[in-house]
């Protein structure tokens, strides 16, 4: 059976083999893993289970559960003073990765142009190719990592329809403040450009308050704001996200939503509406354990002579590993075959990111001095002492 | 509370290097603060937490919480009885607490005599204890936040992005 061009070429085999080989090993430490260490707090489970219980077990509306859309509503307008209508402006979604689909499949014509930042988050090129449309990478990494109005407007022409923005940033933990973000959302609304906003860790920023994007002047209406469950709360196998935008392309989105997907496990939708209620405590206590262990690894990797800028969200550093001289690949392939410490090769998010490694520090401080410890001796093996 | 209180709380075994690199702030500066903490006795003191049911050659040690109801001492309310009641060294924890008894009272000995002994000799004819029930603990799950098991497995998939 011939199998579709555009799938046949898609996932770089490489980064496939790697992974091969670090779920094929025993007893490694993995600092690749891109989600929370921490159970889903019990409360939330609770409500899974108690939902189970009352039997809960139908489907819910296409667009979800109502009682979940009003608690998203509460929770933008209350954190952002932003308002989506939880009747026609908000779509639970399974993830922000479907969210992401269907957005993409609502929007693209045969031959769009979409801007993607790179390093990013995997999924954005392929999805984008398989909704028909024309992914336009912007390397960030002689810029901080960061796109800014300059870089944006090198790479707009008549064709581009919408920018894929995620911050902060899957793998490189950048985020950005309101100042920044109002400069690209003026380019934007200029060359009527659609705002694609991934903030699935927007809740987990250190340094300053997270902004929204559709919270900027102007914003709102050509934004579609995408969160989810799974990294604040530490829900990831529940598959609870939501997207928020203008109603007319929440109902072009809905309309895939319930062919494809019909609506999101009520299990998880009761969870999720549980989380809002009683779980912001539960995200503050783990965001400032992660803000913890953010501060020793950045300052522990610098002192080893990783280089790496102090992220200012999500769970993961980006540091150069250049003075090694190794490639991304060559470094995580030997540190995890001598050392047993998985990371993943920078160049799985983008080609611009030869030289670099995505180390996340959703892992326990033990673990991780354990890691740090052992990445210590991979790097003086190296290094011919004076 | 203060970071530094929060991480020790979590792990009194955290080096001054690493508190001074988590907060952000000189390691001069923590190694100050801890001792003003130490000298005020915010910080009593450093222990690990043991699950004693691991232990093989552990000596069998029985726990038992008390609720003791007082008479009240003139002037001096509850304290002055809750001191003496306290002082006893087989007394590990002592609280006031509101309800129908006045004081609970956390008792250990090696086995079930000590503690009923302690009970019926030293507690009960104190002068201003009206009365006391004794429960015998039987089992420990969860202690001071801590679960009192094994930790469990990694349930996460090795990579991932």
């Amino acid at each position: 059976m011939k199998i579709s061009k555009v799938v046949e070429k898609m996932q770089p085999s490489g980064i496939r083999a790697f992974f091969d080989l670090v779920l094929g090993m025993k007893d490694v430490i993995s600092l690749g893993i891109g989600e929370p260490d921490f159970v889903t707090p019990w409360q939330i489970r609770e409500a899974g289970i108690y939902s189970l219980e009352q039997g809960f077990t139908s489907y819910t509306s296409n667009k979800g559960l109502y009682k979940l859309r009003l608690g998203i509503h509460r929770y933008l307008k209350n954190k952002f003073g932003v308002e989506y209508c939880p009747d026609e402006e908000i779509l639970i979604t399974v993830g922000v990765s479907e969210g992401l689909d269907l957005v993409l499949r609502a929007t693209i014509n045969p031959g769009d142009k979409i801007l993607i930042p790179v390093p990013s988050y995997v999924s954005y090129g392929p999805v984008t190719e398989l909704a028909g449309g024309v992914p336009v990478y912007i390397d960030t990494s002689r810029n901080g990592f960061k796109i800014t109005p300059e870089l944006l407007k090198k790479h707009i022409d008549k064709k581009i329809k919408a920018i894929v923005l995620n911050y902060p940033t899957n793998p490189t933990g950048v985020s950005y403040r309101r100042k920044e973000l109002e400069d690209i959302n003026r380019v934007l609304l200029k060359h009527k450009i659609l705002c694609i906003s991934d903030e699935v860790y927007g809740d987990l920023t250190y340094d300053f308050r997270h902004v929204a994007f559709p919270a900027l002047p102007g914003a709102k209406k050509n934004t579609v704001y995408f969160n989810g469950f799974s990294k604040s709360y530490a829900m990831t196998g529940w598959r609870v996200g939501f997207a928020c935008g203008p109603k007319d392309i929440i109902a072009a989105m809905t309309k895939i939503h319930q062919y494809t997907i019909m609506c999101v496990p009520i299990t998880s939708q009761m969870a999720a509406a549980e989380a809002l209620v009683s779980g912001r405590r539960s995200v503050e206590l783990m965001k400032r354990e992660y803000n913890r262990r953010r501060l020793l690894m950045t300052s522990e990797l610098n002192s080893l002579g990783l280089k790496c800028s102090t992220p200012q969200g999500a769970f993961y550093i980006f540091p150069s590993i250049k003075s090694t001289g190794l490639s991304s690949m060559d470094f995580s392939r030997k540190l995890l075959e001598e050392e047993k410490v998985a990371v993943v090769p920078g160049t799985a998010f983008g080609a611009c990111c030869e030289g670099y490694i995505r180390i996340s520090y959703a892992s326990s401080l033990d673990n991780l001095k354990e890691a740090l410890s052992r990445i210590k001796r991979f790097l003086e093996k190296r290094t011919p002492r004076a | 509370m203060d970071e530094i209180l929060e991480i020790l709380e979590k792990d009194g075994r955290a080096s001054i290097e690493d508190i001074a690199k988590m907060t952000r702030k000189k390691p001069n500066e923590i190694k100050r603060a801890i001792k003003k903490y130490e000298k005020e006795g915010a910080i009593l003191k450093y222990k690990a937490v043991i699950n004693k049911d691991l232990i093989k050659d552990n000596e069998s040690e029985v726990r038992a919480l008390i609720e003791v109801n007082i008479v009240p001492q003139k002037d001096l309310g509850f304290d002055k009885i809750a001191e003496r009641i306290y002082s006893f060294p087989e007394v590990s924890s002592c609280y006031l607490i509101s309800g129908t008894y006045d004081l609970l009272v956390v008792v250990e000995g090696k086995n079930l005599h000590t503690v009923s002994n302690f009970v019926a000799e030293k507690l009960s004819c104190l002068e201003n204890v009206r009365g006391t029930a004794t429960h015998f603990l039987l089992k420990k799950y969860k202690e001071d936040g801590v679960v009192l098991k094994h930790k469990s497995e990694n349930k996460r998939i090795a990579i991932s992005y």
